[in-house]
């Protein structure tokens, strides 16, 4: 095949650029000496880093995502896992339509789920509590959860399931020892894809979330519309470091591009 | 497995699916009906909402010129960042792809790990980017000579397209990426043996083929753009409303909760029906090479 031309690594090094820099220069103000925003051009400081410490709402934040990523994600796959398996090994009336259902939330605008699960959730009495939070982030994870795991299962050598079977195993212990852990590198990417999605959402969240169940996109969003300063880049440079070493451990675990494109889908 | 087997087990893959079926209709579609429904009832400054049948909501929004200024831009801003995506993307997912392996898949990870990095985060770099008259970018594009006077990026459209474009990119370049897969790059060669020249491979043999990436990308692009929340209300501030921020507006500040439902009501079944006929017209067009 023929290299690129000089033009186009011109292009591709423009284009590069463009795409890291607003992600480098908030890390990189969230280590400025000043009281204010600016690029550290008088050398490094932590202390905008120190001052997350006075701001316990961003730490209770901080911990209410984790705890909802987590949870959420594993709630989806306790749903998304058996589903996964009959959507990838049975032939039956209404798959299509099923598979199609399961991952509709990819489809439908947050702002709208945002809206749906409000009115849901005012009515049923749960408003504003951390219950409905992660019901309404395992709705919106679940087709990353099933995705990957579907992958996994579609892929999967069914002999070494047979062997078992003709062996006398059967049920339960056939899934926990044979199945299980066949398609246990999708699952846990599975798993780790849905925190990633739920540890961002702003979009859904910031509809149901209260003051005590404020995730920190969200507790992030509310304190940019009042003012941007160098804290909030400091939050985010340990978001983004958050997120960068889950991205990494994925990419090497999995492949980020399988990840994304979600291949071996459900044949489409 | 054996059919006989798989016969025996024709229950099985509803009882595997239940679980998550009676999850779907219990928290989704419900919910979804009950939003559908409250874009009907009434809603004063006093009384709150009034669970009755009605059509002001509706006819607010059909002829308030307003919210039809409103859905313009929101669908304006769509458009052009679906535009500068697929012009900028498309061109970078043929040069990744023509590069060494080791090289391909950093960049792929550059490229596509901003899609997992919180969209806040990367709306805040764009904020900081812009930042008033003196911003770095308007620095940097005042000493290249390229402008006399500073552009007005923060609370404008063109900050918003701009920022949106970076958020979207990943996926535009993500679908080109895998229409270039399924490309045989001795189509290329064969080309170049009959002595095509590089714009007429890139014009008759790449762009044909890379197509139906570009048009799927922009499906993609084009709606989560339609429905974005935190760019532009990051970027637009509080004047500059599109859907999903006055939406928002209607349910947290102004608590009219029926015309906020209506909104997004409008909003959904505008972006359902754009984006299921744009794929149809598409498979249409090119069914030859989805089969």
């Amino acid at each position: 095949m023929r290299r690129n031309g000089p033009l186009a690594l011109i292009f591709h090094t423009i284009f590069v650029i463009i795409m890291v820099a607003p992600i480098l220069v908030v890390c990189l103000v969230a280590f400025t000496p000043e009281g204010f925003l600016s690029l550290p051009t008088n050398g490094f400081s932590l202390r905008w880093f120190r001052a997350i410490g006075n701001y316990p709402e961003f730490i209770r934040a901080f911990w209410v995502s984790l705890g909802l990523g987590a949870l959420s994600s594993l709630v989806a796959l306790l749903f998304a896992v058996p589903a996964a398996l009959a959507i990838a090994r049975h032939r039956f009336r209404g798959r299509d339509a099923l598979a199609a259902l399961f991952l509709s939330p990819l489809m439908i605008p947050h702002v709208v789920l945002g809206i749906a699960f409000l009115r849901f959730f005012t009515s049923a009495g749960l408003g504003g509590s951390f219950a409905a939070l992660v019901i309404a982030h395992v709705i919106i994870v679940f087709p990353f959860a099933l995705r990957l795991t579907l992958a996994a299962a579609t892929g999967m050598d069914r002999t070494v399931e047979m062997a078992a079977v003709s062996l006398g195993a059967g049920g339960w212990t056939l899934f926990r020892r044979v199945t299980l852990p066949l398609i246990l590198p999708g699952v846990i990417s599975g798993w780790a894809l849905a925190f990633i999605q739920s540890f961002d959402d702003l979009t859904m969240t910031v509809f149901l979330a209260a003051p005590g169940t404020e995730t920190l996109p969200v507790r992030m969003f509310l304190y940019i519309q009042d003012n941007i300063d160098p804290l909030v880049t400091s939050v985010s440079a340990c978001v983004i470091a958050v997120t960068m070493t889950a991205l990494i451990l994925l990419d090497r675990f999995y492949g980020l591009d399988r990840v994304l494109a979600g291949k071996g889908d459900t044949g489409r | 497995m054996s059919m006989a087997a798989d016969e025996r087990n024709a229950r099985a893959p509803w009882a595997l699916t239940a679980p998550a079926l009676m999850l779907f209709v219990g928290v989704l579609l419900i919910p979804l009906a009950m939003t559908v429904m409250l874009s009907f009832h009434d809603w004063g400054q006093y009384k709150g909402i009034e669970p009755v049948f009605i059509l002001k909501n509706w006819h607010e929004i059909a002829t308030d010129p307003y919210y039809a200024e409103m859905f313009w831009r929101t669908f304006r801003i769509a458009i052009l960042t679906t535009l500068l995506t697929a012009l900028l993307g498309a061109p970078e997912a043929y040069i990744l792809n023509r590069m060494d392996g080791r090289w391909k898949s950093f960049f792929l990870l550059v490229i596509l790990g901003p899609l997992l990095i919180s969209v806040v985060a990367r709306t805040l770099g764009w904020a900081l980017l812009f930042g008033g008259n003196n911003g770095l970018v308007n620095k940097l594009l005042m000493s290249a000579g390229v402008i006399r006077s500073p552009i007005p990026f923060m609370f404008t459209e063109t900050g918003m397209v701009i920022a949106l474009a970076h958020v979207m990119m990943p996926f535009m370049v993500l679908s080109v990426w895998a229409a270039l897969q399924r490309l045989d790059p001795q189509i290329e060669n064969a080309a170049m043996s009959l002595g095509a020249g590089p714009v007429t491979i890139i014009r008759r043999i790449i762009m044909p083929q890379i197509m139906p990436g570009v048009l799927s990308g922009a499906i993609i692009v084009f709606s989560l753009s339609a429905s974005a929340f935190a760019t532009p209300a990051i970027i637009g501030g509080r004047r500059l409303k599109v859907a999903a921020t006055l939406a928002y507006d209607e349910f947290l500040n102004t608590l009219n909760w029926p015309l906020g439902a209506a909104v997004a009501t409008l909003l959904l079944v505008a972006l359902v029906l754009i984006v299921v006929g744009s794929n149809a017209l598409i498979e249409r067009r090119y069914a030859e090479v989805f089969r």
